[in-house]
């Protein structure tokens, strides 16, 4: 008797705890895998959305939120679905931010997501593919497409004057996706591309890479991989064999490992990633360096809009049913209504619950076109001094 | 003075990369080779004793430079090798003691043994990301190169540059050395000899007394010694990354048995076999005949055989044409 009433008891605290956190949105990340180094800022963005919803008091009947870890090892299909699943069935979340590689979100959205009708807000899957892909209306994006990428890419080498690049790309839909759009927009740019190449990630040498990508020759070199792997041990064959010297780097390559690693070696060397120069980067920046992560890591301010985007479409529609809410996702990002930027979010939950418009910019000035993705800002930057310096925003 | 331009070109994608590649190759297919030999299994766990000894050298080359000790133009980690030796000795000899002992005296077969190396396998590696964690750690220092590509272009006025770092040097260099002593070690001494023996024979080694245990001790010895070198001048040349040395066994593996698995002499040109493979076949050879060539000759393409996509491809072929016309390898190994 006494066991059950303890036990009673117990079960009580419990629900009386999940009452209080009955929202729960889900992190889906490549905690381990290529991209480990962007992961934890990443978290940190979204985390820090979450935080200031809950500060305010406003969200829904004050209902609190609580943000779930999944890791999706990035390049690990199975993994990141096994995670998903986890996310939707066992902890019950009711919207995810991720994934994160573009290969790994395909699989987690198809396999998980759209067959449990759960929405989904990527800050840094980057396909073209998924802008085709078949979602229910539940899949969104904060990132732009790498056909967008592709483009701004072949600007930048324009402007520089750059005329004939080699092109090594990591392996998998991200890297494959990139390359082929930017091999089309700088071809059409009137550039040539020397060679077109992949690399596997995690192998043991890339002499054979370096050796055929400096047969073909070229002014630059276009790095489209990832700098926690093949990305940063192909810079290290060019630089050692003096095969090139220049580089540019898209976003999977921008990153203070970067910087550190290759400083002082890729003077003058450039890339981009998506950022911009609006008032709302800035202001993230602040929250996030008070906040004791950093800020300015790429797709961190994408994070943090995402996890925002999820929850002011809650208290738009009012509910935090996916399949209610999803509807409104395009609504709060886009024009009309009062432009919002990161911390203002108690701002627009206000104006929300009082039966306004808002107009989210966030981190990331976002707005939402097309099968709901990014319009695509990058900042370009350029490597002075052994520092990593932006140059501006295209 | 074009032929010359296309001799440095071939060496510095070549020849300088695929020499120093095939001997951290052939120090590791040496260890794998000596364990299947001698103790009569696959050492899965190889790839991660790599990374474990090195692991141990990292940390205490990191001391080492902490407290200001340095060893000139070359790296400060040879100094710190000795320590990482040292380290991966106690780590194999205890796995033995805990682990393989127990199967052994089973008389446990090979197969079982395979499959209990991929659980110390799977606990070194977690062990290695434990202590040190799964990111990629930078412990080189010293002089970079030997001779640069653009002092090698100031130098002899020549179009193309020739690169050779110091670790390729010290790779190549060190490499000829270990085994050197392995060679003499197996060969010429009384224990060495008990070793071959003891792999020749089992029964017939210890009816003549040798003592079984004290062969699998040095056994040990010697390829955690051989694996922690391997280790080293690896994450030297390139960089240390648990994740890469887990994958550097299926090159490994590969090398020592198109070698003939537990033949020494076989692991080493097997280690060169694979090397000299990834890196040729997949070469676009268009820079180099650029030069060669009269110029109405000059190719339009990249005179590749393969795109470098099928890389680990051709070391797979070679893998499957030796094991089809000749199973015990090129030196004659052990069949399988």
């Amino acid at each position: 008797m006494k066991k059950l009433l303890m036990a009673s008891a117990a079960t009580a605290l419990i629900a009386g705890a999940a009452q209080a956190q009955d929202v729960k949105i889900g992190i889906l990340l490549g905690f381990t895998g290529p991209l480990e180094s962007l992961a934890p800022d990443m978290a940190e963005g979204a985390k820090l959305a979450i935080a200031e919803v809950n500060e305010s008091g406003l969200f829904l009947d004050g209902a609190s939120i609580e943000g779930v870890n999944g890791d999706t090892g990035c390049i690990d299909a199975s993994l990141a679905v096994a995670s998903a699943e986890r996310l939707i069935t066992s902890d019950k979340v009711n919207g995810i931010v991720g994934g994160m590689c573009s290969g790994e979100t395909t699989a987690s959205l198809q396999n998980a997501a759209i067959p449990n009708g759960m929405v989904m807000i990527s800050p840094s899957a980057t396909s073209p593919a998924l802008s085709t892909i078949e979602d229910n209306g539940l899949f969104f994006r904060t990132s732009p497409s790498d056909a967008r990428q592709g483009q701004v890419m072949a600007d930048i080498l324009n402007d520089r004057g750059i005329k004939e690049v080699a092109v090594t790309y990591t392996n998998n839909d991200y890297g494959k996706g990139l390359a082929d759009s930017f091999q089309a927009a700088f071809e059409a740019a009137g550039g040539s591309v020397t060679i077109n190449t992949a690399h596997e990630d995690g192998k043991a040498d890339y002499s054979a890479e370096v050796g055929a990508l400096a047969s073909a020759g070229g002014e630059i070199l276009v790095v489209a991989g990832y700098v926690d792997q093949g990305g940063a041990a192909i810079i290290n064959g060019s630089l050692d064999t003096g095969a090139f010297d220049t580089f540019m780097f898209p976003d999977g390559m921008v990153s203070e490992t970067l910087e550190t690693n290759f400083g002082n070696l890729v003077e003058g060397s450039f890339g981009q990633h998506p950022g911009n120069d609006s008032d709302g980067g800035a202001r993230f920046n602040e929250l996030g360096e008070a906040a004791g992560f950093n800020p300015t890591n790429a797709f961190s301010p994408e994070s943090y809009d995402a996890a925002a985007l999820i929850l002011l479409a809650m208290q738009a529609a009012g509910s935090t049913d996916p399949q209610v809410y999803k509807d409104k996702v395009m609504d709060v990002a886009n024009a009309p209504g009062e432009q919002i930027l990161p911390g203002e979010l108690a701002k627009a939950l206000q104006i929300l619950k009082d039966g306004g418009d808002v107009d989210f910019v966030g981190a990331s000035a976002v707005e939402l076109i097309g099968p709901g993705e990014s319009a695509g800002n990058y900042r370009e930057i350029e490597f002075k001094d052994g520092k990593m310096v932006t140059v501006g925003y295209r | 003075m074009e032929l010359l331009n296309a001799i440095v070109a071939l060496s510095n994608f070549v020849l300088v990369p695929a020499i120093s590649y095939g001997s951290q190759l052939a120090l590791g297919a040496l260890g794998v080779t000596l364990i299947y030999g001698i103790l009569r299994f696959s050492n899965f766990a190889h790839g991660d004793t790599m990374a474990f000894g090195a692991m141990v050298t990292i940390l205490v080359t990191w001391w080492m430079q902490s407290v200001g000790i340095g060893f000139g133009p070359l790296p400060t980690a040879l100094l710190a090798l000795p320590f990482g030796i040292l380290g991966c000795i106690a780590l194999v000899l205890l796995t033995d003691r805990m682990v393989y002992r127990f199967y052994r005296e089973q008389k446990a077969k090979p197969v079982i043994l395979v499959i209990v190396s991929m659980g110390v396998m799977f606990i070194m590696n977690g062990l290695v990301r434990f202590i040190i964690g799964p990111d990629d750690q930078n412990f080189a220092d010293g002089t970079r190169f030997i001779v640069s590509a653009r002092d090698f272009k100031e130098m002899t006025g020549l179009d193309e540059g020739l690169a050779i770092k110091t670790t390729q040097g010290i790779t190549v260099v060190t490499a000829f050395v270990v085994v050197m002593l392995l060679f003499w070690f197996l060969n010429r001494t009384r224990t060495g000899k008990s070793m071959r023996a003891y792999s020749d024979n089992e029964d017939l080694a210890l009816l003549s007394g040798i003592n079984p245990e004290r062969v699998v001790v040095y056994t040990w010895l010697i390829v955690a010694t051989l694996a922690t070198v391997a280790g080293v001048l690896y994450g030297l040349d390139k960089s240390f990354k648990p994740f890469t040395y887990f994958q550097l066994l299926l090159p490994i593996f590969a090398s020592a048995i198109v070698g003939g698995l537990g033949s020494p002499l076989g692991a080493i040109a097997g280690g060169f076999i694979i090397a000299f493979s990834e890196v040729t076949i997949t070469y676009a050879w268009k820079k180099v005949i650029t030069y060669v060539v009269p110029e109405r000759f000059e190719p339009d393409s990249l005179v590749q055989l393969l795109g470098t996509d099928y890389k680990l491809a051709v070391s797979f072929v070679i893998l499957i044409i030796v094991l089809l016309f000749r199973p015990t390898g090129i030196f004659k190994g052990k069949a399988l």
